[in-house]
């Protein structure tokens, strides 16, 4: 393609939607609203995820070994535990650090209580590997296949929780894919429409190019153009938005709800955007881009 | 230059608007092609441009036969012919000198070469003077000369005229006409489809003469045929 003809059509895109300017607006209006929407699920998602891994990566199963268990018994068990591609972390709990742990979390003067039972450790039977999963939703093949060991007495794990994470986010992830679907679609709708309309207003213009001898490409390609700029400019908007009031808003909430910074740490904003800029842009531009496509195709058959 | 080879065009509703046609026009050729409401014209026109497939029958223009002709290369076999309508079809929004480019323009011209065809064919329909003009300020010769030179910017091999005078007056129509003759002497085929009796008389060209979808007459310097 020539130069010229490239800003040829550029320059008819842009004034399509200038000679369109209302409908264009409110496609513009349209995608920013949707896109607004979907930066902020988009935020919420990421920023639910990450706790949510914070979360997995907490919840630790124990697996207890049988009474007087030789140590190489202990160090085979830990081998087929460590060989499994879904194992997080595992570390070793012997006697002494359980007890330890215990008296930590269980009195008010540690000290004292480990002093009271000197070198007699209640728990003397109760060393553990804790392990931690990448995913938390495999936690009953994981219970299942730990309990299957030789020397393992006793598997511990929270299975409630384990459960409720899981549900809630894919549950979260549907509802939140079926909301940008829904979005994206009424985007569409609207661009088709913003394109049909200045297909109408220039019909002879269309009509006469077509009998000059205009290809195909040369008719339609304005009006995609028209359906990219519509796209641009109703992403690049809401992003610059999102990402000028998202610290503003992390700052506000962390200000009033301090509770939430000791169980939830916020993604940056640098860490949300590296993804959240490329995905905004790649669905406004590509809303534009397939409206108008399929909009040309409909109307411009030359 | 423009052969039709046995076409019958028939509508979707069942209507025959032309049945078994024959013509050859040959490069360089000056054709009226004549007939009343309903003969035919139109669709023949529509079929020289490819608007519309026949449904019987072969068509040759300018060296590509349409039923065989690839998609992409229709605008090609259009960008040989300039056509000329009876109601201009000049775009309101633009001046002359643009409505003119706009032709050049979308069959990619380099903008260099468009300063210079553009002036050159508005000097030709002798418009130089009014390239700043939009068509509203025009008379209706005006206009269908604007719409002539549009129709030559490309340096078309064929120009097709439909009814070019139908919205003028005796005086602007022979004008037209008499610009037709001299683009014709330069080489260029013409065909004007019309009911304008009075010129089809005084020009003394070649009338293929269409009735009810069939040519029933074709003569070298022919008459109008009056039908009544």
């Amino acid at each position: 393609m020539k130069i010229s003809t490239f800003f040829y059509i550029l320059k008819q895109g842009f004034s399509n939607i200038r000679r369109n300017i209302l409908f264009s607006l409110a496609s513009i209006g349209t995608i920013i609203s949707c896109l607004f929407l979907f930066g902020i699920v988009y935020a919420v998602i990421v920023n639910f995820q990450s706790g949510m891994k914070d979360l997995e990566n907490n919840i630790t199963i124990s697996v207890f070994f049988e009474k007087d268990i030789p140590q190489e018994t202990v160090t085979l068990i830990g081998e087929q535990i460590r060989v499994l591609d879904y194992v997080n972390t595992m570390d070793y709990i012997s006697p002494e650090q359980a007890w330890e742990n215990f008296c930590e979390n269980k009195y008010d003067d540690p000290e004292a209580a480990k002093a009271a039972f000197g070198d007699d450790n209640p728990l003397k039977d109760s060393a553990s590997y804790e392990v931690t999963l990448k995913d938390i939703s495999r936690q009953p093949e994981f219970v299942a296949f730990a309990s299957g060991l030789e020397g393992v007495r006793k598997v511990r794990s929270s299975e409630v929780t384990a459960d409720g994470i899981a549900t809630l986010s894919s549950l979260v992830g549907y509802a939140s894919i079926g909301i940008v679907i829904i979005l994206m679609l009424v985007s569409i709708f609207l661009i088709s429409n913003t394109i049909t309309i200045g297909i109408t207003v220039r019909k002879e213009e269309i009509s006469i190019m077509k009998l000059i001898g205009a290809t195909n490409f040369f008719v339609r390609a304005p009006f995609i153009i028209e359906g990219i700029i519509i796209g641009t400019v109703g992403s690049v908007i809401p992003l610059v938005l999102l990402y000028e009031m998202y610290d503003r808003i992390m700052n506000y909430v962390i200000g009033r709800f301090t509770v939430i910074t000791s169980v939830f740490a916020f993604v940056s904003q640098e860490d949300l955007f590296r993804t959240m800029i490329p995905a905004g842009l790649i669905l406004g531009i590509g809303v534009g881009l397939f409206g108008s496509l399929v909009t040309t195709r409909k109307h411009l058959k030359v | 230059m423009i052969e039709l080879e046995n076409v019958t065009m028939t509508y979707p509703g069942g209507m025959t608007a032309l049945k078994d046609v024959n013509i050859n026009i040959e490069k360089g050729e000056f054709v009226f092609i004549v007939g009343s409401s309903g003969s035919g014209k139109t669709t023949l026109i529509k079929l020289l441009l490819k608007e519309l497939d026949p449904t019987k029958g072969d068509i040759r223009v300018a060296g590509y036969n349409y039923r065989t002709i690839k998609k992409r290369n229709v605008p090609k076999v259009r960008r040989r012919i300039g056509v000329v309508f009876q109601n201009f079809r000049l775009l309101k929004d633009r001046t002359i000198y643009e409505n003119v480019a706009f032709a050049q323009r979308v069959v990619q011209t380099p903008a260099r070469y468009i300063r210079r065809r553009v002036p050159a064919m508005l000097t030709l329909v002798g418009l130089a003077d009014k390239y700043k003009s939009y068509p509203k300020e025009l008379s209706g010769g005006e206009q269908q000369r604007v719409a002539m030179a549009r129709a030559l910017v490309n340096n078309p091999d064929i120009i097709l005229a439909d009814e070019p005078t139908g919205n003028l007056d005796p005086k602007n129509s022979l004008d037209i006409m008499n610009l037709l003759d001299d683009i014709n002497k330069r080489g260029t085929t013409v065909v004007v489809v019309t009911h304008n009796k009075d010129i089809v008389n005084e020009m003394k060209k070649r009338v293929i003469t269409l009735k009810k979808g069939v040519v029933i007459s074709d003569e070298k310097e022919g008459g109008y045929i009056d039908e009544d």
